[in-house]
């Protein structure tokens, strides 16, 4: 039995392992622990694919179904405030990826600073989906609560109606995205706190690199959701 | 964990692949990359062409999408078992699509 001190080299092995503190006893090596939480957290990811890809067959099959009602509905979005929220993802991405490095090269300060980026405009996100929101609510287009067909009086009633659908769909889709986010933002204030402690520039990276996955993750749905929403009915009638 | 149960050989991931780092600038082309995509999908869909502006729009979300599972979630240096399992949840996906679809427009012939 070879028995490994913390901070000892473990020579037997064909390139050399450094024994610390995060290496749980079951893993044989600290390369072992990272590639079965990254592969977990794929897997997880995986289910997420299967869950929003359920909200996206319904998207697709309904658009079909009742297109008149899903290019006038589609047609209410603002462009310019779909547009702004895709830019301000894609940086908060941007700073995610940057705060991964920074844990990588073992810049501590960066990593916090990276992180509250990351955080500060997947806020400015939620702030521009509120006044999105709010002007959805403002219009009577939110169906249960606050609905009214008088935008859609061209259709028909019976395909007005059907607008319901596509801002059932529309309010399903980014409110599942909007809550990832807020998930993700409070685990962000976490994982900054633990962070500035300097739990993640030690080579311990793993909670980070995972957390950038399900922060990446999230992206994508925006990536996917904002073209279907607000832009692919654009040039109907 | 006595060495006789324990073979040291054996114990190494034959796929395992050593921690990339990708760095800031490899980052910034990405970042860069996703912005300028993000206008040419903006501005094709000011673009009339009919039943083309769903296609292009998607295959456009596609590319974006393909770039960051590539360079921002790391796929691109991963080992051959994490690439299979992206794989696997992406065809996945197609096959609840392609099903779903293929059992309603069988349906219901010729309304569609």
């Amino acid at each position: 039995m070879v028995v490994t001190q913390p901070g000892e080299l473990h020579e037997e092995h064909e390139h050399e392992h450094v024994h610390l503190p995060q290496h749980r006893h079951h893993f044989e090596t600290e390369e072992q622990q990272r590639e079965a939480a990254s592969f977990g957290m794929w897997l997880f990811l995986l289910t997420e694919i299967m869950f929003f890809g359920g909200l996206f067959m319904a998207y697709l099959l309904y658009r079909n179904w009742y297109n008149p009602a899903f290019v006038a509905a589609s047609h209410t979005l603002s462009i310019k405030l779909g547009a702004l929220n895709t830019a301000i993802l894609i940086t908060s991405g941007f700073c995610m990826a940057m705060a991964v490095w920074a844990a990588e090269t073992r810049k501590r300060k960066a990593l916090v600073n990276f992180l509250g980026l990351t955080n500060f405009f997947g806020i400015a996100f939620l702030v521009v989906k509120y006044f999105e929101y709010a002007e959805k609510w403002h219009d009577s287009h939110i169906p249960g609560l606050k609905f009214s067909i008088a935008d859609f009086g061209k259709l028909g009633v019976d395909m007005a109606q059907k607008t319901q659908v596509y801002y059932s769909l529309y309010f399903a889709m980014t409110g599942m995205h909007a809550l990832h986010m807020i998930i993700g933002i409070v685990l962000i204030f976490w994982y900054m706190v633990r962070a500035n402690r300097g739990e993640f520039t030690e080579g311990y990276v793993a909670p980070i690199e995972n957390f950038g996955l399900y922060w990446h993750f999230v992206d994508i749905v925006w990536i996917f959701l904002f073209p279907l929403l607000y832009l692919i009915d654009l040039g109907a009638k | 964990m006595s060495d006789l149960h324990h073979d040291p050989a054996n114990i190494t991931n034959p796929e395992h692949h050593d921690h990339h780092i990708v760095g800031p600038s490899t980052y910034l082309v990405i970042y860069g990359t996703l912005l300028a995509l993000t206008a040419i999908t903006v501005a094709a869909a000011y673009v009339e062409m009919g039943a083309l502006n769903p296609i292009v729009a998607v295959l456009i979300a596609v590319i974006k999408a393909t770039v960051v599972i590539l360079w921002f979630m790391h796929m691109k240096y991963q080992s051959k078992l994490l690439k299979l399992t992206i794989g696997a949840g992406v065809f996945t996906f197609l096959v609840l699509i392609a099903m779903t679809l293929s059992d309603y427009m069988s349906r219901a012939w010729g309304l569609w």
